[in-house]
């Protein structure tokens, strides 16, 4: 049944493919949309206006997009891939060159309807180039180390220009997944310890790129206390607006942190610490079993795929979430130093949820197409 | 494909490898929630309430000052301010500022501070423009507030003595709080919060300042209020009444203000309140409340006859001929002289090679107990002195509350000085010489004493010898009774009785007061004339005859003093009055004048039916005196 699915799977049709949606998926994608939308209706103090109105057309807007992106065949992503890498480069480069001369440092390109940003386009699209990449390799070659030079240099040049944004978080990121990628993708552990040692080593110098923002960021970081009232302010408040939720928190639109203005971005990069203070430890637990049934779904659907360019790409784009509330939660909670990095779903705006819309259309698209076997030589060709 | 099972089955693995670790940073996720939300919760629900919630003082009212009979000499009257909040400032504060100085005269500094005050704080917390309006200004203000947007008027307290200079030295006054006097009562930083700097404001400041309220209020990361919580009320001050009666203070008042620098002050000979008390030149405590002007602040300091300085407390003179007492006193206790003692006065006396002058050049012959104190003889005083000796006269003075402080309830008290054996020997390193005892004996010398001394040693003798000590505080609002009965000294009847025949002599016929004793007999005064030499008198100058006080200048003539009580028949009041640099005799006739008006004011408290001034026990004596023989006048022995 299942072979003779897969067997007519490369003919499927539209409405088959609507059959194959993995709607247990886009169930959970909606209940941390809601939540999200129950935590900005807090934030305006019991309003819809003026977030969670535009972050419901946001999301209706974007699930539109994830369902299309998933119902585009396997193959023609992975046609895609490395146009779509390259297309990111260009752009991350045009912002860079924009930056340069004199329209101050943007992270963006205006489109008029939306604000493109590169860095996150990246993020997908270093996913779909490694999976490419990796889709056409052999054990052998992921094992000698003179082939990892291009997957290398294609997670470093990104990761550099973001670097030069400066965009501190966002580069963590793209070194993040692009790391798990190599991983996935079978580079020997000890490779893994030697990069580790040299990171390490170059910690002194990379000091010395750091801006004066990002190295106060980092200091106050490791001692949030010595400045309560400046850069430090945020951490401190964040933590007081954590730990008077205690267990059960302080009940819907009831937190004070957060209404009296003391927690700042409250609506964005803060969100989590604002639901946490009125839903408490309980409502900080369900919100990251979301999460965690997504990479869940993440695996299952990577393990049950055919080939290896959709395995790798479900792993991938999930690990790119993870990476995504990892940051975020830790640090509202003072466990790394404060990076711009929005909390999926949750957080206001439209350029993160639609990152991980697309991711997940993509990941969906892998569901759908998870019979579909591609040769690891297969020419582009062959398809 | 075997390639490819291989490959997943490698990928499989890393992925449940990948997974692991990420449940693994998860898990650390939810132990630090669990670290902040359960463990360290508390301690950020205390500060998340230190963040939410401000406590603000409502500062209380001060308590009132009044006089002995119920009237107001301190009291708190409501301070009119404009405000203007920047927020609720539609149109440019200029423009506001401008329209608002046609009703409130501002100058271009204080349009100034205002805007730098208004720059600086939040826009929600209100800056003051102008303080102390006038009722017309205030009623303009209110009426034209449709154009002045922002602006309002918003009510205090200010502290207000309504006698100004008649009560200075008494009453002290109130100024804003020095960073040294902040003790840890959160009253105190509150801005504009008054406390007392000198007098009774100062020395009952615990009493009259009462406790601060507090308002409760939820506010947001700015600190704008965002609702109410609570509210405590806190308790105002207590009323403290004087044993002060006004009417009579500002007539010793004025009445002093003819001389360049005097003091003087009356008191209760028996429950030992002080009715009066007065140093001139005066100030007006009013100047201070809204913080003094640096130039009459300088100019009170500079002034040479010292207007700051309670002079009845703080003022330390040699006491002169009203020393002369104790120097009795001593000898007569000691049994160094019989009480008939006589002596004989050629003008003069010898001891060792040095001769001791008499005031009276001729000498005034022989001279008992009663004719020295009538007289002021000196000679009589040298030689009782002389057998009886500095270390006693100077144990009799402590009995009779001369050499240290009473603890009257002022602050500022000083202790005079009554010399020693020992003590001239620890502060001079030379033993004392007999001509000293002379000296002292006079009232000159190392002798210093206080107006309040002074006149606590005369209650003291008159009392019949209870060791009544002055106080200004007649009662607390909820606090103890005044203290109106006193342990006895332990002085022998007959001597004190012996004493005060000297001192009623005094005002007699052939007594140095006699030519301005009242005239009224029932009024009659008795006392002690006294003259403090303030400059050394050579013998040149003496053989060609003393020049006259008054052809001195003014720093160098002597001091008048003058210790008397009234009636004679049975004493109640108790005066000391001196006049610095007063020359000859200025201080009796305002005693006179002191002594007669506090007698006037008592007939006509029983004639008119005026307020009882006194709720006190029963050693209330008799208001008008029955006319004695004068030389029979004795003490009254104090009831109960």
């Amino acid at each position: 049944m299942r072979l003779e699915l897969g067997a007519d799977q490369s003919r499927m049709s539209l409405l088959e493919k609507v059959w194959q949606i993995n709607w247990g998926l886009v169930l959970v994608l909606c209940a941390l949309t809601a939540i999200g939308l129950t935590a900005l209706y807090s934030a305006a103090n019991g309003r819809f206006d003026p977030w969670a109105s535009r972050q419901l057309i946001r999301f209706g807007f974007g699930v539109v997009v994830m369902l299309a992106v998933a119902l585009v065949d396997i193959r023609i992503w992975l046609r895609a891939a490395y146009p779509i890498y390259f297309l990111a480069l260009a752009l991350l480069v045009l912002v860079d060159v924009a930056g340069q001369i004199g329209m101050g440092a943007q992270r963006w390109i205006d489109l008029g309807v939306i604000q493109l940003q590169p860095s996150e386009v990246m993020k997908i699209a270093i996913v779909l180039a490694l999976a490419r990449f990796f889709h056409g390799a052999s054990q052998e070659d992921v094992g000698r180390t003179a082939f990892l030079m291009i997957p290398g240099a294609m997670i470093l040049t990104p990761v550099a220009l973001v670097l030069k944004q400066p965009d501190l978080g966002t580069a963590m990121m793209l070194m993040a997944v692009g790391g798990a990628m190599l991983f996935l993708a079978g580079v020997q552990l000890w490779k893994f310890g030697v990069v580790a040692a040299l990171g390490i080593g170059a910690i002194p110098i990379a000091w010395q790129f750091l801006r004066e923002y990002q190295r106060k960021r980092v200091l106050t970081f490791l001692n949030p206390e010595s400045d309560p009232l400046g850069a430090g302010y945020h951490i401190m408040q964040s933590k007081i607006a954590l730990g008077s939720g205690g267990l059960a928190g302080k009940g819907f639109l009831m937190g004070t942190q957060s209404h009296l203005n003391f927690l700042p971005e409250k609506q964005t990069d803060f969100i989590f610490t604002m639901l946490a203070e009125e839903f408490g430890m309980v409502g900080g637990v369900v919100l990251l079993s979301l999460y965690s049934l997504l990479l869940v779904y993440g695996i299952i659907i990577a393990l049950g795929c055919r080939n290896h360019f959709g395995r790798l790409l479900s792993l991938g784009l999930t690990t790119n979430l993870f990476l995504y509330v990892f940051i975020n939660i830790a640090m509202v909670m003072g466990l790394i130093p404060v990076v711009g990095v929005p909390l999926p779903l949750i957080s206001y705006g439209g350029t993160a949820m639609l990152t991980v819309l697309f991711g997940f259309g993509l990941v969906m698209s892998v569901h759908i197409h998870r019979e579909v076997r591609i040769h690891r030589r297969a020419m582009l060709g062959d398809l | 494909m075997d390639r490819d099972t291989d490959r997943y089955r490698n990928l499989t693995r890393r992925t449940l490898l990948l997974g692991g670790a990420k449940l693994g940073l998860l898990s650390t996720l939810v132990a630090r929630m669990y670290y902040l939300q359960v463990v360290d919760s508390g301690r950020y629900q205390v500060l998340a309430d230190e963040n939410r919630i401000n406590l603000r003082l409502i500062a209380p009212s001060r308590g009132q000052i009044l006089d002995r009979s119920g009237v107001s000499l301190a009291i708190n009257n409501q301070n009119f301010r404009v405000i203007v909040t920047a927020e609720q400032a539609v149109r440019k504060l200029e423009e506001t500022l401008d329209k608002l100085s046609g009703i409130v005269p501002l100058t271009e500094a204080d349009i100034r501070r205002i805007l730098r005050e208004v720059q600086r704080k939040r826009a929600f917390v209100p800056v003051t423009i102008k303080e102390n309006l006038t009722w017309d200004q205030v009623a303009t203000v209110e009426v034209n507030t449709p154009d002045l947007p922002g602006v309002s008027i918003d009510v205090g307290e200010i502290r207000s003595y309504p006698f100004s200079e008649a009560a200075a030295h008494v009453l002290g006054y109130v100024g804003a709080v020095a960073e040294s006097e902040l003790t840890g009562d959160p009253v105190l930083s509150l801005p504009g919060f008054r406390i007392g700097k000198n007098g009774v404001e100062k020395a009952q400041e615990a009493v009259l300042r009462g406790t601060a309220g507090t308002f409760q209020a939820e506010v947001n990361s700015v600190g704008r209020v965002i609702r109410e919580l609570g509210r405590e009320e806190g308790h105002a001050g207590r009323e403290v009444t004087l044993t002060i009666d006004i009417g009579l203070q500002q007539y010793v008042q004025q009445r002093l203000g003819d001389q360049l620098s005097a003091a003087a002050v009356v008191m209760d000979v028996h429950t030992g309140g002080v009715y009066a008390l007065a140093s001139n030149p005066s100030f007006d405590p009013n100047n201070f409340t809204m913080g003094i002007n640096a130039e009459l602040w300088e100019e009170l300091l500079s002034t040479p006859t010292a207007p700051l300085t309670n002079k009845v407390i703080a003022g330390q003179y040699p006491p002169g001929s009203t020393f002369k007492m104790m120097v009795a006193m001593a000898a007569l206790e000691s049994g160094a002289i019989t009480p008939h003692h006589t002596v004989f006065c050629p003008g003069y006396m010898e001891l060792g090679d040095h001769s001791f002058h008499c005031w009276k050049k001729g000498g005034h012959g022989t001279m008992d107990v009663v004719n020295g104190f009538a007289h002021s003889c000196d000679v009589f005083f040298f030689d009782v002195g002389h057998r009886v000796g500095i270390d006693k006269i100077a144990a009799m003075c402590r009995r009779f509350g001369i050499g240290e402080r009473l603890g009257l309830d002022l602050p500022g008290e000083r202790p005079g000085l009554v010399p020693t054996r020992e003590w001239k020997l620890a502060h001079t390193g030379v033993s004392w010489q007999p001509g000293e005892t002379l000296v002292a004996a006079i009232g000159q010398g190392y002798v210093l004493a206080t107006p309040l001394q002074l006149v606590t040693m005369t209650a003291r003798l008159v009392n019949g010898g209870y060791a009544v000590v002055p106080h200004l505080t007649k009662a607390i609002e909820g606090g103890e009774p005044e203290r109106t009965s006193w342990p006895t000294i332990g002085i022998q009847r007959s001597n004190l009785e012996l004493v005060v025949k000297g001192m009623v002599a005094v005002g007699r016929p052939g007594g140095t007061a006699y030519s301005v004793q009242i005239p009224d007999p029932s009024m009659e005064f008795g006392g002690k004339t006294g003259t403090a030499q303030v400059r050394r008198i050579g013998t040149a100058e003496r053989n060609n005859g003393v020049r006259n006080n008054l052809d001195l200048p003014w720093r160098e003539r002597d001091h008048a003093l003058f210790v008397g009580f009234a009636p004679v028949s049975a004493p109640r009041y108790a005066c000391a009055v001196i006049v610095e640099h007063g020359g000859d005799h200025t201080a009796t006739p305002i005693a006179r004048d002191i002594l007669w008006e506090c007698q006037k004011r008592d007939i006509a408290r029983v004639m008119f039916g005026g307020p009882s001034a006194d709720a006190g026990p029963a050693a209330e004596p008799p208001a008008i005196g029955i006319i004695t023989t004068a030389a029979g006048s004795s003490p009254r022995k104090k009831g109960g």
